[in-house]
């Protein structure tokens, strides 16, 4: 299987403190991965390492055999709805269109095309009714539809995602992991940061259970046990019946 | 009557009214970018610290020279912005004290300087008080081409870098993430901030050039919801402020021209809050009837 992502000794500290350490694991091709972890764990901020969007104390991430650097283009990111401003001025279609402007390059503006392809891609998450509206006017689970779109936009192979389920509604979640699905399908390599364990097993093939470090990466059914939940969680998880009820306690 | 329409056909007017529109217009534009980008306290600081750099320059070279002044308020505005950034950085001042410090010190440093060249420099010094506040009736037409190319140069790169400019101000992770180096984007906008104060404060004089920078997109943002169309619409307001304002000035014996500027800029404010199509007071009464 052809390693879509490795990431070697990677580590990040902030004003002196650790924050991720010794990160090393290698996503397959054509898998959905849940980075799961407690608060606290550096999920985001594994995401963002990865993605050279803050400083490295260490570490050198390899997409497709080649350097990160060399290979943004083929890299999508979906921050966290909350990361950016909803009240600035722009629409729905604006901020998808903003997914083509890697494409676009320097300077020129986005043409006919560009925002024909916009207009499908809002389309595809059952937002091409909103595409004028305001983005303030939109709820969280519209907002994070046309983060979607956006991404959708990109036309990535693989994608990085920053707790797409955090506030949405359950008609927005079904259309995410539809369009998660779809994705894999055409073989591209999603990562999610997740909260909700009691999903994991529905929603990921993939885990990467994570606290300061890695503690395992992996197929979901070998990965994804009690045992390595409560390293991951410091032992704050209690187990209900056999199948993927888990609950987070505190 | 007669008066004004004698004043509209004298030449240096026709000239400072220009200057007046062009830079409106320049700063009324960056002005939304800057707001957005919630940095319009920022520009105030820097106008303010612009103040010194014009007095040192004059005591350094002993000349009234616009352009070495405009070099020395490019200094200390640049220096003041360093100062508030690493003040944050390097201790627990949060940024709007660390903007109070750094405007007060370098306006106080300014106000002493001013003071002691009226008073202990001999020599051709008239003028530089109409750094505080702005006097365009005394500018001639080098002065004017200064802040004409100086404008054009600053409607020109934001215009060029308008799509750069927007999605590292609204999603700045996302822009790094396409390869987009925002950090130099954030130094262009610093750069057209600093560019639009420096040209624009012999005409609105440091106090009050950064209202220039703040008012018209803020009556903007009243009448749309799209960067493209706020940022133009700022800019026709700033340069409607700018002309009226130069306008009523020149026509009263001194009458500072800045002040006059930002009153005209604030009266469209008001009428833009209370009437403007999205989210003006009496529009919204109005909707919900």
């Amino acid at each position: 299987m052809t390693h879509a992502l490795q990431i070697q000794n990677l580590a990040v500290t902030y004003e002196k403190q650790p924050v991720l350490e010794g990160v090393n694991f290698n996503i397959p091709e054509g898998t959905l991965t849940g980075i799961i972890g407690p608060n606290g764990a550096g999920k985001s901020t594994l995401i963002k390492a990865i993605l050279h969007l803050i400083p490295r104390l260490s570490g050198d991430v390899t997409v497709y055999g080649k350097p990160y650097k060399k290979q943004r283009s083929l890299i999508g990111y979906v921050p966290q709805r909350s990361e950016v401003d909803w009240d600035f001025p722009t629409n729905a279609l604006d901020v998808v269109l903003m997914g083509r402007y890697g494409h676009i390059g320097w300077i020129k503006r986005p043409g006919k095309k560009e925002v024909n392809f916009a207009y499908e891609c809002l389309d595809k998450v059952g937002m091409k009714d909103f595409a004028h509206r305001q983005i303030s006017q939109l709820s969280g689970g519209q907002q994070q539809r046309v983060f979607l779109a956006r991404a959708l936009a990109q036309d990535s192979q693989i994608y990085f995602m920053d707790e797409p389920f955090a506030g949405v509604d359950a008609a927005t979640e079904k259309a995410i992991m539809k369009l998660l699905q779809e994705w894999k399908q055409q073989g591209k390599t999603v990562l999610v940061v997740h909260h909700d364990l009691q999903t994991v097993r529905d929603y990921f093939d993939h885990c990467l259970l994570l606290n300061k470090t890695p503690i395992e990466c992996g197929p979901t059914e070998t990965v994804f046990t009690l045992n390595n939940l409560e390293k991951t969680y410091g032992g704050a998880i209690s187990f209900l019946g056999n199948g993927p009820a888990l609950v987070q306690e505190g | 009557m007669e008066n004004m329409l004698e004043l509209l056909t004298n030449a240096n007017t026709q000239w400072v009214l220009l200057g007046a529109l062009i830079l409106g217009f320049a700063s009324g534009l960056i002005g939304s970018f800057v707001l957005l980008k919630k940095q319009s306290l920022i520009g105030d600081a820097m106008a303010h610290a612009t103040l010194p750099g014009v007095c040192m320059a004059y005591l350094i070279f002993g000349v009234k020279s616009i352009p070495l002044f405009l070099l020395g308020a490019a200094c200390t505005g640049l220096l003041a912005t360093y100062f508030i950034q690493a003040i944050v950085k390097h201790s627990r001042i949060k940024t709007d004290a660390s903007i109070g410090v750094v405007l007060s010190v370098f306006f106080g440093l300014g106000i002493v300087l001013l003071t002691y060249i009226s008073k202990n420099t001999t020599g051709d010094k008239s003028g530089l008080d109409d750094f505080i506040f702005g006097q365009a009736a005394a500018m001639v037409k080098g002065d004017i081409q200064v802040i004409a190319v100086g404008s054009l140069l600053i409607i020109l790169i934001s215009s060029l870098f308008f799509k750069e400019l927007k999605i590292s101000i609204f999603d700045p992770l996302f822009a790094k993430g396409i390869g987009l180096p925002v950090g130099l984007f954030n130094g262009i906008l610093m750069g057209l901030v600093v560019g639009i104060v420096v040209v624009g404060i012999q005409m609105v004089g440091v106090v009050l050039i950064a209202a220039l920078l703040i008012t018209p997109p803020l009556a903007a943002r009243y009448w749309t919801d799209q960067l493209g169309h706020m940022s133009f619409l700022s800019g026709i307001i700033g340069a409607i402020s700018g002309v009226v304002g130069t306008l009523i000035s020149t026509t009263g014996e001194g009458l500072p021209t800045g002040p006059l500027i930002v009153l005209c800029a604030s009266a469209i404010f008001l009428i833009s809050l209370l009437l403007g199509t999205r989210k003006g007071l009496i529009t919204k009464v109005v909707k919900q009837a």
